[in-house]
């Protein structure tokens, strides 16, 4: 149990990968009374759960483990004095950067920040977000969920099991729930697309011989208290089910992977702007929401689909809160960035011509060879976008040596050269 | 008699469809539909020698958690993996763990151990 302080300089709500990259960052800007509160009863958020490998490449240099990339961050915290309050939930935050802390063990507490940064994270999205019809029997849950019995509990779901998403975590848990002899009859997807990687495809089905049924969606469930059989039917292209060709699938186990949102609720009490496009706060390059001095990172800003960039996004958010209560700044963005052909959004919302930027873009619809415009300063050839893989877009200061204006549209447009090699 | 195989590339979001064609003495003869390199590789080392990294859970006594991740420290024979995560299911370590602890060594004789993905404290 800690002892909270009654002022700290950043304190950062949440201990998974962002909250932990964004102490380290705060540290190296020389804050030295750092504070990170998380609900859970240790630090390393979702990662402790994800013990499949495949993460750190970028950011490590090297393939860890999802509880192994969270004890790297978790050792490098330990180098550092700093205060960590598990078991503790954040109710509020006050425009004055006043936290209202509450805890079993501590009761509330209140601390003054000289800064503060959100690092929530995302929740999943459940079955009500898409409206299945059919009774309310258990057996049915989010796939993260899932992975929490099954990796840290030791509980199994059920013995058989349906997987509605074909997002990363749902193709991970169908590997999971393979492994451990649950019968996986099949992944659905509403898209005629896959939504997760590749390599998951690979590893997770088609080692597995479990089948991907694209464009086909579950349109019934059945069962009082524990499910029974739920239906799938084919669906057009306005995602229309055909119920005329559904069929049922006997199964005990309901697993959905359809998206995750942004928690906000703490950015919502704060009243910061937010963007519509990522369910985030609207940020600056320092990842700086609209109140001074509120920071944000990673999945809570806009949902990423690798840690590693977490970790970058939060560092640079670390940084700039460590550097805000210690009473330095950067200069304030004087360009917005502005999402044009093929581009569903933008993160950072704003940067500034005097320094070197990392821009994160999500594209609407996956394109073949592509050029990325940023206004008419740089160009540069993309050899394959798809709305699943986020795409960064390094921003120098020479492109913008010339450039007087205070916005610059992002554009993705189709790349027609015979012959043109790729990069 | 010649035999084509199928492979999806991992290497990128492309995802090529990529082709094996092998002679009636098993050697490959030709590797087709990959856009780059790495495509290639992958194909060639899917067609022989398919490994993958073994990920997976051990019991754990009296720890804040019911189960201690665990991973090979080498990839291992594809066939082999479900074998593994069987018998690794068999087994219970007792709390406290440190990461990178050995839990088997030389996991059924693949010359891969089995190690603690993390630490886990006694409850």
């Amino acid at each position: 149990m800690t002892r909270l302080a009654i002022r700290y300089d950043v304190v950062i709500v949440g201990g998974g990968p962002g909250g932990m990259s964004a102490a380290i960052g705060a540290l190296e800007a020389g804050a030295d009374r750092v504070l990170i509160v998380d609900r859970e009863i240790e630090l390393g958020g979702i990662l402790n759960q994800c013990i499949h490998n495949g993460f750190g490449l970028h950011h490590f240099g090297e393939e860890l483990t999802g509880p192994e990339y969270a004890s790297r961050l978790i050792e490098e915290l330990l180098d550092h004095r700093i205060d960590v309050a598990t078991d503790s939930y954040v109710l509020d935050v006050d425009a004055d950067r006043t936290l209202t802390v509450a805890s079993p063990s501590t009761g509330i507490t209140r601390v003054q920040a000289g800064a503060v940064v959100l690092a929530m994270g995302a929740r999943e999205r459940t079955r009500g977000a898409i409206r299945i019809p059919g009774s309310r029997p258990s057996g049915i849950m989010t796939a993260g969920l899932a992975q929490k019995f099954v990796n840290q509990l030791g509980y199994l779901p059920g013995r058989r099991a349906v997987i509605l998403g074909s997002g990363d975590i749902g193709l991970i848990m169908a590997r999971r729930l393979a492994l451990e002899d649950v019968e996986v009859h099949g992944v659905y997807e509403l898209m005629p697309h896959a939504n997760g990687l590749t390599r998951n495809i690979v590893q997770c089905l088609h080692d597995f011989d479990i089948p991907l049924h694209l464009s086909t969606t579950v349109v019934g469930i059945e069962g009082s208290r524990r499910l029974e059989r739920v239906a799938v039917a084919p669906v057009d292209e306005n995602f229309e089910p055909d119920l005329a060709r559904a069929t049922e699938i006997e199964c005990d186990t309901l697993l959905v992977s359809i998206g995750l949102i942004p928690e906000n609720e703490l950015s919502a009490k704060l009243g910061l702007r937010m963007d519509p496009t990522t369910g985030g706060p609207v940020v600056s390059s320092t990842m700086e929401t609209s109140r001074d001095g509120v920071f944000a990172a990673g999945n809570v800003v806009h949902i990423h689909d690798l840690v590693d960039f977490v970790s970058q996004e939060a560092l640079l958010a670390g940084r700039c809160a460590g550097e805000f209560a210690t009473g330095r700044s950067r200069p304030a963005d004087n360009i917005r960035l502005l999402a044009g052909a093929n581009v569903a959004s933008i993160v950072p919302h704003t940067i500034s011509s005097d320094r070197e930027h990392v821009v994160y873009l999500r594209v609407r619809r996956s394109m073949e060879k592509s050029w990325l415009r940023l206004g008419e300063v740089y160009e540069k050839r993309l050899r394959y976008v798809v709305p699943a893989e986020m795409v960064s877009l390094k921003v120098r200061p020479r492109f913008l040596e010339n450039f007087h204006g205070d916005a610059l549209k992002i554009d993705i447009v189709p790349r027609e050269e015979p012959g043109g090699d790729d990069e | 008699m010649i035999e084509i195989t199928h492979y999806l590339c991992i290497g990128c979001p492309l995802g090529c469809r990529l082709e094996v064609e092998e002679d009636e003495m098993g050697a490959v003869v030709e590797v087709r539909g990959h856009s780059c390199r790495k495509g290639k590789d992958f194909a060639e080392r899917e067609h022989h020698d398919p490994r993958r990294m073994v990920t997976t859970t051990v019991a754990v006594h009296n720890g804040v958690w019911a189960r201690l991740p665990v991973h090979t420290t080498a990839e291992v024979p594809k066939d082999m993996v479900r074998e593994i995560v069987r018998y690794l299911r068999s087994l219970e370590a007792a709390a406290p763990v440190e990461r990178g602890q050995l839990m088997v060594a030389d996991v059924l004789g693949t010359g891969a151990d089995v190690v603690a993905s993390r630490g886990l404290d006694a409850e």
